[in-house]
Parts: C-alpha cells; sequence; structure tokens
C-alpha cells in the first residue's frame, strides 16, 4: 500500500511542474513527505514525517499570501491539522508507555497486553487525530478552506493523497498495530463515516465555488473510503474473515479511485480558474466550446465521481454496497437495519453525487457563456492537458482493470488484518468480479463498458442510417419572445434550490434581497443573495472559540505584565516544585 | 441455441416495451369514459419522429447530440443483464441488480446534462428537478433491494424472487420498489407524462429541445425503462418464472406468464395513475419517505422471518 500510495502521488507530482522554483521545492518537498509518511517504521520518524508534512501543506496553502482568504484558510488549517497531531502524540505515549517501544512491530506485538479501557482511549485519540486530517465530520472544518486556497495541483495532491495519508494511519495504527478486538470501534467509525458522507455530499451540493464544491466532495469521499474501513472493523470483531478483507478492499479501491478522480477533477477545475480568472460557477457556463480538452477530461472525472459504470468509481462503491449486503446477510436483529440504513445512506450519497456533478459540470461548461471573460476562455496549454489525459486513462484503466487491481488489494488488505487470503478468490477469472461463495454474485465492468459500446454502435447507426431527414441549427425555443441570452439560463443556486429546501431542516438557508431605487416606483437594480448556515461553525466550533477566550480573559487577570508578579510566580513554582519533590 | 434464443428473446422486449405504455395510456383512456388512442400509439408516434426533421439548438454542444445514443445504449445494456424468460442468462457475469441500477443511472446523468444544455430554463428546471426526484428514489430502492437479498442471499436478479412463496417482507418490499417505480418511470403523482406546463413536467422538460430522430431514440429508451422496471418488479411481486428448459411448451408457458405480469403491473399503474392527482414537488420528500419506511419495514420484516 505505501508503494501504490506513494505511485499516485508521484504520478501526479510529475504533472504539476507548471509554477515557479519556490512551489515546485515546497511541493517536490510535500510529495517526500507524504511519501516518508507511508514508508516510516517507527512513532518517532513518523510523527517528524507527519509534521513536516503538515507544515509543508500549511506553507502550499498560504502561498497566495496576498489573499486575505489564503491566510484565513491557513490559519485554520494549522491550529486544526495541531490539534490532531496533539491527539496522534498522545496516543502514541500512550502506546509507548504499555509497550516501551516506538518501533511499529514491537508496539504490535505487545497491544494485545493492553488493557481495554487503555485500548479505547488509544482508539479515540487515534480516530480524533487522523479524523482531523482526513476531514471527519465534525473535524472537516479546515478543509473547505484549505483546499481551494492552494494552487490547484496542490489542491489535487492534499485531497488526492495528503488525506489518504490520515487513512492511512488509521488502517496502520488501528486496524495493523492496535488490532481491533470490539465491535463498537467499527460502527463508531461507520457512524462518522455516514455522516461525512451525506454532510459532505450536501455542504458541496450548496456550493458555487468550483474548488470549494470539489473540496466538500473530499469529505463525502473519505466518507465512502471509512465505509470500507469501518465495516472491515466490524467484521473483524465478528470473526467474519472473508468479510473483514472484503469491506478493506472496497475501501483502499475507493482510496486509490478517489485520489486518481479528485486529482483530475482539481487539475481540470484549475485551468477553468486560470482561463477566466474566478472559481464562481454563476460566472461560467459554455466552455465546452472554448475549452473541449478540459471539458472532456472533466466530464470523465465527474462520471467516475458519480460512481456510472463503467468507470472506476463504479467499480469501487458497487464494492462498498456489497460489503453492506453480504454484512447484512451475515449478521443478525440490529445490526442488519443498521448496515441496510447504512447501504440506503450510500445509495443516497451517490445520487446527491451525481446531482451535484451534473450541476458542476453543466453549469461551468455547457450552455451559454454567464460572463465576458468565460465568453473569451482559452483552452489550457498542452502541459495541463497531457496531466489532465494521464489520469484520465488511469479512470478508465482503474475502471476496467478491476480484477488484477483487486488481486493486489487483497494482499494489502490481507496483510494489514493479518488474514491469510490464499483460499479467498474474488474473481472468475481476468474480466469477471465474483461473489462467491458469499453469494452468486458478478460484476465485470468490462463486459458492461462493452454492452455500451455495442449498443451505443446501434443506436448511432439507427440514427445515421435510414435515409437520414434534415438537421437544421436553430435558436433555443424561447416561447415566441425575444432571443434568449444567458440571463435566461438556470444557474447553480437554482439547480440546487429543490435540495436547499429539501435539507433546510440541516442547512437553515436564509436569504438577502436589496433593492437599489431611482424613485419609489422604479426599481434600478435588485440584488438577491441566499446563505446557508454553516451548522458546525456556528453550533460547535463558535462557542468552542467563545469558552477558550473567556478562559483565556481569566487568565489575563493573573497576568498585570508586572514583572515583580511574574518572579513572584516563579519563585512560588520553585518552591512547590522543592515540597512536592521532597514529599515523593 | 440458447444464445439464439436469448438474442430473440431480447429483440422481442424491444419490440414488445411501447406496446405497454400504449396499453397504459388506454386502460386510463377507458377509466375516464374516453375512447383514447389506439394501443399501438406509441409506435406511430416512433415512426414519425424517426422520419421528421429535427432542431438542433445553436447553444447546444456535443453532449446534446451525443446523449439519445448514451441514454439508448446505457438502457439496452441494464435490459439485456434483466431475467426475462429464458434462465441462466450468460449476462449475470456482467452484473447483477444493483449493477442495472448504476446503469441506468448513467443514461439520466446524460440526459440531465442535456436539459442543461440548451440554454433554456425549462431544460436546467428539469434536470434540477430528476435529479432531486432521483436521488431520493436511490435509498428507498436500496432499502427495497437490501430487503429481498435477506431472504435467498443474492442480488443475482433471476434468484432474486419469492422463492419461498409470499412474504411480507417481500410484499413490503415490491411495494417500497413500485413508489421507486412511479418516479422512474415518470408517471403520476410525481410527473406527469401528458402536459408540456412548465409547473409539472419534469421528465418532458429535460427533453423539450428534443426533436426528430434523436427524440425517437430518447422515448424508445424511456419505454425500455419502464418495461426493464416492470420485469424487475414482477420477478419480486409473482413466483420466479424464468424456463430453465428450452423446449417449446415450458417456454410458451412462462412466455405467457411474463406477458400477463407485466400487463398486470402496467394495469395496476394505469390504475393508480387515474386515481392520484400530481403531487406537489416538495411533497415528493413525503412520498420518498414513505418507501424508505416501506424498505425499513421490509428489512424489519426480513429479520422477523416473515
Amino acid at each position: 500500500m505505501p508503494s501504490l500510495i506513494y505511485s499516485v502521488g508521484y504520478l501526479k507530482g510529475q504533472f504539476s511542474r507548471r509554477r515557479i522554483m519556490l512551489l515546485n521545492v515546497l511541493g517536490f518537498l510535500f510529495i517526500v513527505s507524504m511519501a516518508a509518511v507511508v514508508t516510516a517504521g517507527n512513532t518517532i520518524f513518523f510523527l517528524i514525517v507527519w509534521e513536516l508534512m503538515s507544515l509543508l501543506s500549511f506553507f502550499l496553502v498560504i502561498f497566495e499570501h496576498e489573499h486575505e482568504q489564503s491566510v484565513t484558510a491557513a490559519k485554520i488549517y494549522i491550529v486544526m491539522t495541531h490539534i490532531g497531531t496533539a491527539f496522534i502524540i498522545a496516543a502514541f505515549m500512550l502506546m509507548y508507555r504499555y509497550s516501551g517501544s516506538f518501533a511499529f512491530e514491537t508496539i504490535r506485538s505487545l497491544s494485545p497486553a493492553m488493557p481495554q479501557p487503555i485500548r479505547n482511549l488509544v482508539f479515540i485519540f487515534l480516530l480524533v487525530g487522523f479524523g482531523t486530517k482526513a476531514g471527519i465530520v465534525p473535524l472537516h472544518i479546515w478543509l473547505p478552506y484549505a483546499h481551494p486556497q492552494a494552487p490547484s495541483h496542490i489542491s489535487s495532491m492534499m485531497s488526492g493523497v495528503m488525506i489518504k495519508t490520515a487513512i492511512y494511519g488509521i488502517i496502520r495504527f488501528i486496524i495493523y498495530i492496535l488490532g481491533v478486538n470490539v465491535g463498537w470501534w467499527g460502527i463508531l467509525i461507520l457512524a462518522l463515516a455516514v455522516i461525512s458522507c451525506l454532510v459532505g455530499v450536501i455542504y458541496a451540493l450548496m456550493e458555487h465555488d468550483l474548488k470549494k464544491l470539489l473540496a466538500y466532495h473530499s469529505v463525502e469521499n473519505i466518507g465512502i473510503i471509512l465505509l470500507g474501513v469501518g465495516m472491515s472493523m466490524l467484521f473483524y470483531s465478528m470473526n467474519l474473515r472473508y468479510l473483514a478483507v472484503f469491506s478493506l478492499i472496497a475501501g483502499l479501491y475507493h482510496l486509490i479511485n478517489h485520489a486518481i478522480f479528485k486529482g483530475l477533477l482539481f487539475l481540470g477545475a484549475g485551468s477553468v480558474y486560470k482561463a477566466i480568472g474566478t472559481r464562481d460557477m454563476e460566472k461560467m457556463g459554455g466552455l465546452i466550446k472554448t475549452m473541449p480538452w478540459t471539458a472532456g477530461f472533466f466530464l470523465l472525472g465527474a462520471m467516475a465521481i458519480s460512481g456510472l459504470p463503467p468507470f472506476n468509481g463504479f467499480v469501487s462503491e458497487w464494492l462498498t454496497l456489497q460489503a453492506f449486503f453480504l454484512g447484512g446477510l451475515n449478521s443478525s436483529g440490529n445490526l442488519k437495519l443498521f448496515l441496510g440504513l447504512g447501504a440506503a445512506a450510500l445509495a443516497f450519497t451517490g445520487g446527491l453525487a451525481a446531482a451535484c456533478f451534473v450541476k458542476a459540470f453543466g453549469i461551468t461548461f455547457l450552455a451559454l457563456p454567464r460572463s465576458k471573460q468565460a465568453q473569451q476562455a482559452k483552452e489550457a496549454p498542452v502541459s495541463m492537458i497531457l496531466a489532465m489525459g494521464i489520469l484520465a486513462v488511469l479512470v478508465i484503466i482503474f475502471g476496467l482493470a478491476a480484477v488484477p487491481i483487486i488481486k493486489v488489494l487483497a494482499l494489502v488488505a490481507g496483510y494489514a488484518t493479518s488474514i491469510d487470503i490464499k483460499d479467498m478468490t474474488f474473481s472468475l477469472n481476468n474480466f469477471v468480479l465474483s461473489l462467491q461463495p458469499a453469494q452468486e454474485a458478478f460484476l465485470s465492468p468490462g463486459l458492461i463498458a462493452f454492452g455500451l459500446l455495442i449498443f451505443g454502435a446501434g443506436a448511432v447507426a439507427a440514427y445515421f442510417l435510414f435515409n437520414r431527414p434534415k438537421v437544421s441549427r436553430y435558436k433555443t425555443w424561447d416561447c415566441g419572445y425575444y432571443k434568449l441570452d444567458s440571463r435566461n439560463e438556470y444557474t447553480a443556486t437554482g439547480f440546487s434550490k429543490p435540495f436547499r429546501l429539501a435539507f433546510s431542516f440541516f442547512l437553515f438557508p436564509y436569504k438577502r434581497t436589496q433593492k437599489i431605487r431611482e424613485s419609489f416606483y422604479h426599481v434600478k437594480s435588485f440584488s438577491y443573495e441566499t446563505h446557508t448556515t454553516p451548522v458546525f461553525k456556528k453550533y460547535f466550533y463558535e462557542p468552542l472559540l467563545g469558552l477558550v477566550f473567556k478562559t483565556a480573559g481569566i487568565m489575563r487577570k493573573i497576568q498585570p505584565g508586572s514583572i515583580h508578579l511574574y518572579i513572584g510566580y516563579i519563585f512560588l513554582t520553585v518552591l512547590s516544585l522543592i515540597i512536592f519533590m521532597g514529599k515523593f | 441455441m440458447k444464445i439464439i434464443l436469448i438474442f430473440s428473446q431480447f429483440c422481442l422486449l424491444v419490440v414488445l416495451a411501447p406496446l405497454v405504455s400504449g396499453f397504459i395510456a388506454k386502460i386510463k383512456n377507458n377509466l375516464r369514459m374516453r375512447r383514447g388512442a389506439a394501443v399501438c400509439q406509441p409506435y406511430y408516434n416512433l415512426r414519425k419522429f424517426f422520419v421528421k426533421g429535427e432542431v438542433i439548438s445553436d447553444a447546444a454542444s456535443w453532449i446534446f447530440r451525443a446523449t439519445p445514443f448514451v441514454v439508448l445504449a446505457a438502457t439496452l445494456t441494464a435490459l439485456f443483464l434483466a431475467p426475462a424468460v429464458i434462465a441462466a442468462n450468460p449476462a449475470v457475469l456482467a452484473g447483477e441488480f444493483l449493477a442495472i441500477i448504476f446503469i441506468l443511472a448513467l443514461g439520466r446523468f446524460f440526459l440531465a446534462l442535456a436539459g442543461l444544455d440548451a440554454g433554456s430554463s425549462f431544460g436546467g428546471m428539469g434536470s434540477s428537478r430528476e435529479m432531486f426526484i432521483s436521488s431520493l428514489a436511490e435509498p428507498a430502492a436500496c432499502l427495497a433491494v437490501f430487503a429481498l437479498f435477506l431472504q435467498p442471499g443474492t442480488t443475482n436478479p433471476e434468484l432474486l424472487g419469492m422463492i419461498n412463496g409470499l412474504r411480507l417482507a417481500n410484499i413490503f418490499a415490491a411495494l417500497g420498489l413500485f413508489m421507486v417505480i412511479i418516479a422512474e418511470t415518470s408517471r403520476l403523482p410525481i410527473d406527469n407524462q401528458e402536459t408540456h406546463l412548465e409547473l409539472t413536467m419534469i421528465h418532458e422538460a429535460m427533453i423539450l429541445e428534443y426533436s426528430g430522430r434523436s427524440l425517437a431514440l430518447i422515448e424508445l429508451a424511456a419505454y425500455l425503462k419502464q418495461l426493464l422496471w416492470f420485469m424487475l418488479l414482477g420477478q419480486i411481486l409473482f413466483p420466479a418464472t424464468v424456463s430453465y428448459s428450452a423446449g417449446f411448451i415450458p417456454l410458451a408457458v412462462t412466455s405467457l406468464f411474463f406477458l400477463a405480469k407485466i400487463f398486470v403491473i402496467a394495469g395496476i399503474v394505469g390504475v393508480v395513475e387515474i386515481l392520484i392527482a400530481k403531487m406537489r414537488l416538495f411533497r415528493v420528500m413525503d412520498y420518498f419517505g414513505f418507501a424508505i419506511v416501506m424498505g425499513i419495514l421490509a428489512i424489519v420484516a426480513a429479520i422477523m422471518g416473515i
């Protein structure tokens, strides 16, 4: 697995040599640090490179420091990531306390001897620590700020690879080193994953900043990956060995897929940003004509992330759904219902993601341009197209060549869970996935692609043969009024209106309208804005922050700024320490 | 031999699909005390669209041109995976029930994009609403399939039927799935195929810019999708009736039974359509809430073993 993550990260690093030297150096070090994270063999080295990775990515986020937003984003990011690191350090110290070693293998061999409450505590600490980096709801707060602010190829790496190192951390430290022995760990992760999926995709639907939308989709996809990981932990604790391996394969498969298509989408969004100088979707439109390559690749990425066959996202989402189904078959009572609801949540997420990407692609690339910049957009340079092209090829390959990939992932999953996978087969032959003996179901993305091609060719033939009638081009149907222009088009905000109303119990949308009048009868212009209330920020972080400031205020009372008093404090401290030492 | 049989079955299904729509329209009209159009009217419509000239919007891109092909290809592929009369179709190797739902989503994705492509607000409205409704339908469908799956332990649609007779779980699941099918085939109370009023149309709004031969392909795809859903529902509601023998008499009997299943379901859909008025768009959430509750009940029933 390290090599897999590394290769994905490395390949993507190759594409992005289009910015200035410093950025290249930082970006390169960032890739190296991410690679180092997954190759670390003991906790001390792991922490050092983990921190290095966090700091480098902080510098990359703040790279465009002349923008106010970048600075804010970077601040939120650095605070959140350090809270996460603090929890990881605490977990590592607890592990050291009971094993006396920093080496992974030693801790692993001694971890079963740890008392259960301590194991639970370590689990929670690791989950919070890595969850912050991965962007699990409600720790996702930094993600939609930081990812869009970094240069696009860095965003693609942060979203594609960096948050995956956190998943690596969860698999490495919780599944491999700590070892799962109670069921509620998996259930907790599953529940958090379901919430992350839904919250991520709902916020993404509301967003009309293209890169922020993609960042929220990272939250959603991390959720999908964690569905696989969480199920694996749950099934492992239930001693369902085949399913534990199978679910982990599904999670890992989605992890790689997400790295590929999210990288592709961020690069596509980056070239759109470069061409028209804004990330606001309401000012885009019609780009498919001026930027055909970018549009084509973005469409491919959008289809993959929506889980449409025969691309890669489809295979991993199908595997995750099947893991839910098979888990439901082999569990009993309430767990069946829980897993059924989990599967439904995943299906819901898939449907919403498809809606979101219809919006993202349709508003950005289709119809008429909504601004002058969009009208004059130029196609991205060859190097950027090439970079997207390579990722696009990977999207197709990872969809069609599912069988060999699953075989490789099975080795990884078997290693991580220490389950012998020799007698497990996941395929019928090189093209057909098989769930036997768990159930009689098969899937072959290759055959589906073949069917689509054959029938598509048939449809094309039926269309063009048989003396084709006249085809003419004319303006869009305008109900007999004037000629339609881009102001009549559906907007991103309009597209997501049904969703905004449907989820109003969670989003608390509000609107601001303002009329600018010349006189009472004549309204000169009218502005209309809709906003959604950021629930987590308002009800979780702001009270927390308020509490911090309040305590800081209390603390200030004992810090009046007088040097004499401070010397007195030092004296008191030393005195009490001496008394304390003397007593023990 | 079997390959030939399967292909001829597939071709017959394609030919049959528009008839189902004609049948539903006829039932609706007769129940309203009208004579109504001929049962074969959908065929006439298809022929008319097929020979007529086509107008394409200036604003539209290649997505608009490609969509009819993608939609038809996706629907045909999905139809090929579904069981009809002949058992042990080798196509099960390509995908199962969940894959069928995923493949249908491919067609819908492109239709929604095409709706946005011409830059008219009708199309955008249709796309937005279609994606809204389908995303709500997805969890309901998933729960129903999950509950059905729990008994035979497979999502292979051929085996996913009533194996051990009528059970409460299957009835609840079939009800949930029926509600999904109403939405997926754009029928009342979710959508209305008979109208072109901007307040009520959803599917029709999305394809408003299409004409001529492209429209013919899209309409055919809609008929096929409807038949496919009816087939899947029939597979669940009625005893599993695929024929394992290739002899003439078993094939003829199962074919007749298959037709009876499809037309009974079509009749039910027709009757439901004239009994119910169109729902406001935002009541759709309650509708699918009910479908989801049906799915949960089905799972609970399956857990209790009833």
